[in-house]
């Protein structure tokens, strides 16, 4: 399998290049480009059906792309060769409706893949969950079910699921979207922690407080295309697109 | 023992209650096995017809278009023709053929064989649907997640897929597996020894058809009655807070 290829830091760690994605006649992506660099912090942001989702679920191939190319760490992921688990230990995702295994506890969750997928020893396993548990505040929850949980305890057991993997990016499809008001913080604090420590995030929100706080890097898109893009810090004040103008001006 | 037995003697002569079975050793002996014999049977068809329903979903997730139209036939088949029927098919259509192909003399299966692979391909068509809407049950995003984790397929099957599912199709194939019970009684049609048709025997020998029908109501009303309390104390075991409940 042609998966481990050299990728070195100073190379982007997701490379997106010309990327087209339709679903039968609808087209979805439409040429897009986005380097992402080893922990950096992507927001995509843009009006619903735009291709938001689509965009970061091809990143670690839960759809595949008709053209373009997607390398993440130097793997392509558009290629049929490839081994999706070597992809997927990289790679780990949120989504917005939490997707918990509702048979399994808290703890159970955060153990699974690395018991199952990676084959470690139950021992070291159930150490790391717990000290997880501990880095998205949920201590004391360990044995909860998540029909026991609110939708922000659920999400932050999400997170920390996917951290188990040790994943080098981190991609959260609008991880906040699904949750009561007063439950977002919590789980953007989880986030804005790892992404503080460096972890390299792509994240699709509709949080534009939280994208300028912690995003180093925002893209704007509409119907398929990037329409703009840049640090936060110009990007929402000196917005050129007339289109990104709208949107800011009705969100903000 | 002989006390009790003494008592339906006595209930017999005072009363005109003709229990035998509990007094007269032949007929004990011969309904006691009559009950073993539907124990037995409907035990060996729920085994077969879970492994054939098992199967059934197994195949109609198949990419090949016919022998999901297989498993289609075999379900329709099954589910819309009465198990007597069946079973007739079965004891003397299929034997003969069967039998006229290797030559067997006498039958290829017993009564009791025939009335297994009948009953137990009846209720695995039931099986099949049922397995198939539990494992339709589970969110598609359930799945995702898993395989975002690195799970290959089969062990999102294993793991994620059937755990749900089997939580979902317990209440339906509890009331399949009722139904089986009470469906092993069209054996008697071709003379396996079961509850019901041993009873037949009795009460012919014995005068004593209003007795006979009371315990076999009862008969069956204890062994579904088992069966319930079993399958609802698992059922309870399993349940977790938030899903599918």
């Amino acid at each position: 399998m042609s998966t481990k290829t050299d990728w070195s830091a100073d190379q982007p760690i997701v490379s997106i290049k010309d990327v087209y994605k339709s679903f039968g006649e609808l087209e979805v992506l439409k040429g897009i480009n986005i380097d992402v660099m080893k922990g950096e912090v992507i927001c995509i942001i843009g009006p619903s059906g735009s291709g938001k989702s689509t965009l970061i679920r091809c990143i670690n191939a839960l759809n595949d792309i008709n053209s373009g190319s997607i390398k993440v760490k130097g793997m392509e992921v558009n290629d049929s060769e490839l081994d999706k688990l070597e992809l997927r230990k990289e790679v780990g995702m949120v989504f917005q409706q939490y997707n918990l295994f509702p048979h399994k506890t808290a703890l159970e969750n955060i153990m699974m893949a690395p018991l199952k997928v990676l084959n470690q020893p139950i021992k070291e396993v159930e150490e790391k969950a717990r000290q997880l548990i501990e880095r998205v505040n949920l201590v004391g929850k360990e044995s909860s079910y998540p029909g026991e949980l609110s939708g922000g305890q659920q999400q932050r057991v999400a997170i920390a699921r996917s951290l188990a993997m040790n994943p080098e990016v981190m991609l959260f499809d609008e991880v906040t979207a699904a949750l009561d008001p007063e439950t977002v913080n919590e789980v953007l604090l989880a986030i804005k922690d790892l992404a503080q420590k460096g972890m390299t995030c792509i994240l699709v929100t509709h949080e534009m407080g939280f994208a300028r706080e912690i995003a180093d890097h925002i893209y704007f898109t509409d119907r398929g295309v990037i329409v703009e893009h840049g640090p936060p810090a110009t990007f929402f004040t000196e917005a050129k697109d007339p289109r990104t103008q709208e949107f800011l001006s009705q969100i903000l | 023992m002989d006390v009790v037995w003494e008592w339906f003697q006595w209930l017999n002569s005072e009363h005109g209650i003709k229990l035998t079975i509990f007094y007269d050793e032949w007929d004990r002996n011969r309904f006691f096995g009559g009950i073993w014999t539907t124990i037995h049977l409907s035990l060996v068809c729920m085994a077969l017809s879970i492994v054939i329903g098992m199967g059934g979903a197994w195949l109609q997730m198949s990419k090949f278009i016919w022998i999901r139209r297989i498993v289609q036939g075999y379900i329709q088949f099954f589910r819309n023709t009465p198990p007597l029927v069946q079973l007739y098919f079965f004891y003397f259509a299929v034997d003969s053929a069967l039998a006229s192909v290797t030559g067997i003399e006498g039958g290829v299966f017993s009564s009791y064989g025939w009335a297994v692979i009948s009953l137990s391909f009846f209720a695995g068509a039931f099986n099949v649907e049922i397995f198939r809407a539990g494992i339709e049950s589970v969110p598609k995003s359930m799945v995702e997640a898993a395989d975002s984790l690195g799970f290959t397929s089969f062990q999102v099957f294993c793991y994620v897929t059937m755990p749900l599912a089997y939580r979902v199709c317990l209440p339906a194939l509890n009331n399949n597996l009722i139904n089986l019970i009470k469906t092993t009684t069209v054996a008697y049609a071709i003379a396996v020894p079961e509850t019901l048709y041993i009873s037949n025997q009795i009460w012919s020998d014995e005068y004593n058809v209003p007795e006979m029908m009371n315990v076999v109501w009862g008969v069956y009303i204890i062994l579904v009655g088992i069966l319930v309390t079993i399958m609802h104390r698992w059922e309870k075991s399993i349940r977790v807070p938030g899903f599918g409940n």
